[in-house]
Order: structure tokens, then C-alpha cells, then sequence
């Protein structure tokens, strides 16, 4: 007993890094945890990957299976590549098969005890010198005897033993409902020391993992459900999204956009590790920005990755190629990689989790999803903004610049599904909106938020052609753009509008004018593009 | 074949018909396990005439056996011949269900000539 007594509070790191995070620093030394769940939630995977962590860390651990035969089990687990075969000759994996073996009749007569189970543990744990066992699971315990408070009982022995040999363990109970009692026998998570619960639920349409720590007796976790997913060739993955944003960095070196007027606007630029959402109406831009943003990094030589749900790569290519630039030029350079893909060909779990691999694996500098807002539909707001999350955590904490974008429900003003989860999560917001003119459709483009920097407030007026994006004057006289009513303001009224503010902001005032001005400058060698009117663009005169 | 801590000779020739093969796994000196070997003996030189082979397994001491056989609980009597191999869990103090699980009546039909 006294290595248990001394095992407090030392927390085992299960090999499984996503989980260590949640139970900070991974599953108390010594002590045993049940792991609850309904069918199919993904509680034996968890319990051998437990084992197979181990293993890998040079620990043994044994594995007792009262519900799967063993050899059901090795077949099952070599699809996560964990080969139970191999480490069982290698003897670091001792296995009791305890599962019920339907050729054989049983019969109960009189009292009796689970000695011989223990003895078997105890075996095996001596054999390997183990120090992890997973049980799973203990419900099937249950069905294998009539007689429930003798394998109630018993199981509370064996539990003991387990503390008494000093081994750290993982026992798996079944549950009814994904919210109900904690397992099905009522008594099972009094057995264990700890309680943690696996939840697959159907939400919408979607399946949804989750997993809880519901009690880690006299040591810290991470509280409420956190999104897994179990994934071929690694297990069960969890997606801690707290955690990671703990751990973000925050730099000042400023990376170009790809258009220069839109990093003036900017204050000179994004900043690296930012995430920069650029929301509007279907057609006002967005991917321009996107590709802009690509061209910007491939230009310095920095690996764009982009992540496209919308459009096929034959018509990013394409459509590129129609702005100046050269999408398939920069793959060939090995600075671009383009993933299409439909957002419904992967729940949402599964998708952070495939482009985290993208991104372990090319290892970009600058990554645009185009767009976020496709991904909306493919579970539930809940899933979405853990995705969200999830997404933007994990770009932060790669050092990666993010470029997303977000289409709006309505061609005038409004926002977004995907805004209202994003924007406190991103670092600057750029918002393109339509205005209507005079009979005429225009873009505008504002650089609403942009953290730790200043920036153009104006909204400005740009034109796409073939060499890309181009920024004009701003729109002076009109006012109600991001509401998505605009309306008209005279010169005269504006310059008393102006009057009526203090030194201090007319100076800076002054200072963006002459941003403004510059720019200005510039268009005046475009005859196409309008704005040399000081009192802004296409004022009837 | 594992060795036996403890074997009884069948009583008297197997002539008659089929021997009874039985194993019988304890978990260490325990009045549990006591009561389930003088329930044992007691049935099978009363109700079967001593035509049995017992084998008694203490899992402390052998627990590979109890790996290679599975038991769980113990008390645990294994019937191996005649089959059909059935399990009998407990401390036998069922005199019924022993019997039922022994499949006592038939055998004992089929030792007799006249069947």
C-alpha cells in the first residue's frame, strides 16, 4: 500500500500528448481511472492506446479484456498501428483473456470469487513488470455471473490490488446514455479513483466525440467536454483548445499582404502569427485577397498553404491566372500547396485534425482557408466555433500567419456566422462590402480591427482588374456602407461635421489624408480609376 | 499436461462406462475452497459410485493454469469428459445445479448395460 500512498499527486503522462493537456500533466500515478461511455465512443481504443503509449515509453503494461477476445482486439488495434502481437512476444504486453468463450456452458452453484482473475493479473503484471493495466470492460464482468454483488464486490477487491501493485490503470465501463448515470451498474465509478467519461453523440446530423474529466481526486484538469477524434494509424486524438491558446506567441515583424496599399492600410503590413479574417458578400473579393496574400508570401519565398472548400483547383488556378497570378508556377517552385476539398467529406474534428497533418507535414509560413464559412454547414455552431478555435490556436501556436475568409448572408452589410465566432479570435479584421452608387455597384474595403497596430480607419473604395486588387480614395460622403444602407452626405456638411472635432483628431485626420493622398497620386495615372475629387469618388458635380 | 496437486484415483475400474475427468481450480486454503472439494467428493462417491478423476488447481500457486484454462471465479470445476466441457462456478453447495451441470443423469444412463 505504501507506494500508493506515496504516488500522490504524481501524474503518469500518458504518451498521448492532446490528453496530458487536458488532465495536465496526464492520469494520476498509481491510480485507477474509469473511462465511461456509450458503444462505439471509443473506449477500448482508448484503453489500449493507454498500453501502447506505454509501451512505446518503455513502460510494459498488461492488458485484461473481458468483453472482445484477444484476438478480435489485435485485429482491431493493428488499424491505429499498434501491433499487440509483436509487443506480447517481445514481452512487453502480457494479455488475460477474459472474455466469455460461448462454447462453454457455465453453471453457478453456491458462492464463489474472482481469485482466479487476480491471480491471472497478478501474473502478468509480475511477468512483464508492468506499470499500466487497462480493464476493459468492466460491465462485461457483470453479464459473465448472475450473481452482481459478488462481482460487485469482487471488482472493488480488484481495483484494491491494482493500487497495490502499484500500477496505473485504466477501466473502461459502459454506459446507457451519453448523458445519464455515469455507467451502466451504478456502481462502477466508485470502483475507480478517477472518472472520466467518452462521449459520441448525434448532434444534428453529426457525430460529435467528446471526452470529459469529470473527477481526478485531488488533482487539477481541464473542466467540460473537450472534441476528439479517433483517427487511423494515432488512436484517439483530443483537440484541448484552451490549452493551446495558452501557449501562443505574438510577434511584431510585419509580413506584406501581397498588395501594398492594402499594408498601408494595415500600418504596414500583417503581423506574423496573426489571424486575419477578411469577410464579404459573394463576389466582393475575398479569394483575390486570398491569392493576393499567397503571391505575397511566395514573393519572399515563404510555403503558402491554402485550403479551398469552395471553388475547384482548376478555377483558383484559373481564376488566379486571370489577377496576374500564377498559382501553378508557385506549386512548381514548391511554395504553394493547394488542397480542394468538399466540406462535407470530413466531420469537423476530422478536418482539424487533417489540416493539423498538412501543416506538421509541409510546414507552411502563411495558410488561407477559402472558405470558413463552407464549413459552417457541416456541423453544428458548437462544432464549428471548437473549430474555429481549435484552427486558429493551432496556426497561432505554429508560428503560421492565417488568412481566412467569411462570406456573408447578404450582399449589403451584415455579418457572418463565421464572424461572430471568429472575430475576438482574430487579430484584424478586413471587412469588403458592396455600395451601391448612383445605379452602380462598388466594392469598398475597411481594415476594421488590427491588433496592436495602427491603421486606416476610412473605408475605401477598390477595383479588381487584371493585375489584381487596387485601392482607391475613400468613401467621404457616403455614409451607412457597413450597415448596408448607404447613404449621402453633402461636402459642405461633412467639412462642419469635421470642424467639430478637436486638435488632436484633426491632426490625425490629417495624417491619414495624406495616406490618402498618396494613393491618390497614384491613381491619377490610372484614367480608369476614379477619386481625384478632394471631397472623394463619384460625387455628381 | 499440468501437474496435479491433487489426484484421487477413481474408487473403482472404469469398466462400467466413461470416467468422469474433472479439474478443479481454488484461489489458496479457504473455507470456500474446502467446502467445494467436501461437496465434490461427497457427490461423486455418492450420486456417481467414485467413477471420477479430480484434479485440484490452487490458482496462487499455478496462475498460469487458470491463463490457459481462463477460469475467472473460483471456486471453479471444469468437466472435461464426458463432453460436453461445461463449467460449474461456485462453491458446489448447490447440490442441484452441480448435478444438472455434471450432466449426472445422463451419464449415469449411459454406464448402465441396459441402455
Amino acid at each position: 500500500m505504501s507506494h500508493a500512498m506515496d504516488a500522490e499527486l504524481i501524474k503518469l503522462p500518458t504518451g498521448l500528448e492532446s490528453f496530458d493537456v487536458i488532465s495536465k500533466g496526464g492520469l494520476p500515478k498509481g491510480r485507477t481511472t474509469l473511462v465511461s461511455g456509450t458503444a462505439g465512443s471509443g473506449k477500448t481504443a482508448f484503453a489500449v492506446q493507454f498500453l501502447a503509449a506505454g509501451i512505446r515509453a518503455g513502460q510494459p503494461g498488461v492488458l485484461v479484456t473481458f468483453e472482445e477476445s484477444i484476438g478480435d482486439i489485435r485485429a482491431n488495434m493493428r488499424g491505429f498501428g499498434w501491433d499487440l502481437a509483436t509487443w506480447e512476444r517481445e514481452g512487453k504486453l502480457a494479455v488475460v483473456d477474459a472474455s466469455p468463450d460461448p462454447n462453454i456452458e457455465t453453471v453457478e452453484s453456491g458462492m464463489f470469487d474472482l481469485g482466479a482473475l487476480l491471480a491471472r493479473v497478478r501474473r502478468a503484471v509480475d511477468r512483464v513488470g508492468a506499470q499500466r493495466v487497462s480493464v476493459d470492460s468492466l460491465g462485461a464482468v457483470f453479464s459473465q455471473f448472475s450473481d452482481q454483488s459478488i462481482v460487485r464486490r469482487e471488482l472493488f477487491r480488484i481495483a484494491w490490488s491494482l493500487k497495490d501493485m502499484g500500477v496505473t490503470a485504466v477501466l473502461t465501463a459502459e454506459r446507457t446514455d451519453d448523458y445519464g448515470s455515469v455507467a451502466r451498474f451504478g456502481v462502477e465509478e466508485f470502483i475507480a479513483d478517477n472518472v472520466m467519461i467518452l462521449r459520441n453523440v448525434l448532434d444534428g446530423e453529426n457525430r460529435r466525440r467528446t471526452v470529459e474529466i469529470l473527477k481526478f481526486r485531488g488533482t487539477d484538469h481541464q473542466k467540460g467536454e473537450v472534441p476528439l477524434t479517433i483517427v487511423a494509424g494515432m488512436g484517439v486524438v483530443v483537440m484541448p483548445l484552451s490549452a493551446m491558446q495558452l501557449r501562443q506567441k505574438s510577434s511584431d515583424v510585419r509580413i506584406s499582404s501581397g498588395n501594398g496599399e492594402l499594408d498601408q492600410m494595415c500600418g504596414g503590413g500583417f503581423f506574423r502569427d496573426s489571424v486575419i479574417l477578411v469577410s464579404g458578400a459573394t463576389g466582393t473579393g475575398k479569394t483575390l485577397t486570398v491569392a493576393q496574400f499567397l503571391k505575397g508570401g511566395a514573393a519572399v519565398g515563404e510555403r503558402c498553404l491554402l485550403l479551398a472548400f469552395e471553388e475547384s483547383r482548376e478555377q483558383l488556378f484559373r481564376n488566379a491566372i486571370g489577377w496576374g497570378i500564377d498559382f501553378d508556377r508557385m506549386e512548381r517552385d514548391g511554395l504553394l500547396r493547394v488542397v480542394c476539398e468538399y466540406p462535407e467529406t470530413e466531420g469537423l474534428e476530422d478536418r482539424l485534425h487533417s489540416i493539423q497533418d498538412i501543416i506538421e507535414e509541409f510546414k507552411p509560413n502563411r495558410v488561407a482557408v477559402d472558405s470558413l464559412s463552407a464549413l459552417e454547414r457541416v456541423g453544428t455552431i458548437k462544432a464549428f466555433r471548437e473549430f474555429v478555435i481549435g484552427l486558429t490556436s493551432f496556426i497561432k501556436h505554429k508560428e503560421v500567419t492565417g488568412l481566412f475568409t467569411a462570406t456573408t448572408a447578404s450582399l449589403m452589410g451584415g455579418t457572418s456566422i463565421t464572424e461572430a465566432h471568429i472575430s475576438t479570435l482574430t487579430d484584424s479584421i478586413i471587412l469588403l462590402r458592396y455600395v451601391e452608387m448612383f445605379g452602380e455597384m462598388k466594392r469598398g474595403m475597411t481594415v476594421l480591427k488590427m491588433r496592436g497596430s495602427l491603421h486606416d480607419k476610412r473605408i475605401r473604395e477598390f477595383k479588381i482588374d487584371g493585375t489584381g486588387m487596387h485601392l482607391g480614395s475613400p468613401f467621404r460622403t457616403v455614409t451607412g456602407i457597413m450597415a448596408g444602407s448607404p447613404g449621402y452626405v453633402s461636402p459642405s456638411e461633412l467639412e462642419w461635421v469635421w470642424s467639430k472635432f478637436d486638435e488632436g483628431s484633426q491632426a490625425s485626420l490629417a495624417e491619414l489624408t495624406e495616406v490618402g493622398e498618396r494613393r491618390r497620386g497614384t491613381d491619377r495615372r490610372r484614367p480608369d480609376m476614379p477619386g481625384n475629387g478632394e471631397n472623394g469618388p463619384n460625387v455628381a458635380t | 499436461m499440468p501437474e496435479a496437486s491433487d489426484v484421487t484415483t477413481p474408487r473403482s475400474a472404469t469398466s462400467s462406462g466413461e470416467p468422469l475427468v474433472l479439474k478443479l481450480f481454488i484461489c489458496g486454503a479457504s473455507p470456500r475452497a474446502d467446502s467445494a472439494v467436501a461437496n465434490l467428493r461427497h457427490i461423486c462417491e455418492h450420486d456417481l459410485q467414485g467413477h471420477f478423476t479430480l484434479e485440484i488447481i490452487d490458482v496462487l500457486e499455478q496462475p498460469d493454469l487458470a491463463e490457459e484454462s481462463k477460469v475467472l471465479a473460483t471456486p471453479t470445476l471444469i468437466k472435461l469428459l464426458p463432453p460436453p466441457l461445461r463449467r460449474i462456478i461456485g462453491d458446489l453447495s448447490d447440490k442441484q445445479k452441480l448435478l444438472v451441470g455434471l450432466d449426472v443423469a445422463r451419464w449415469m444412463e449411459r454406464s448402465t448395460p441396459y441402455t
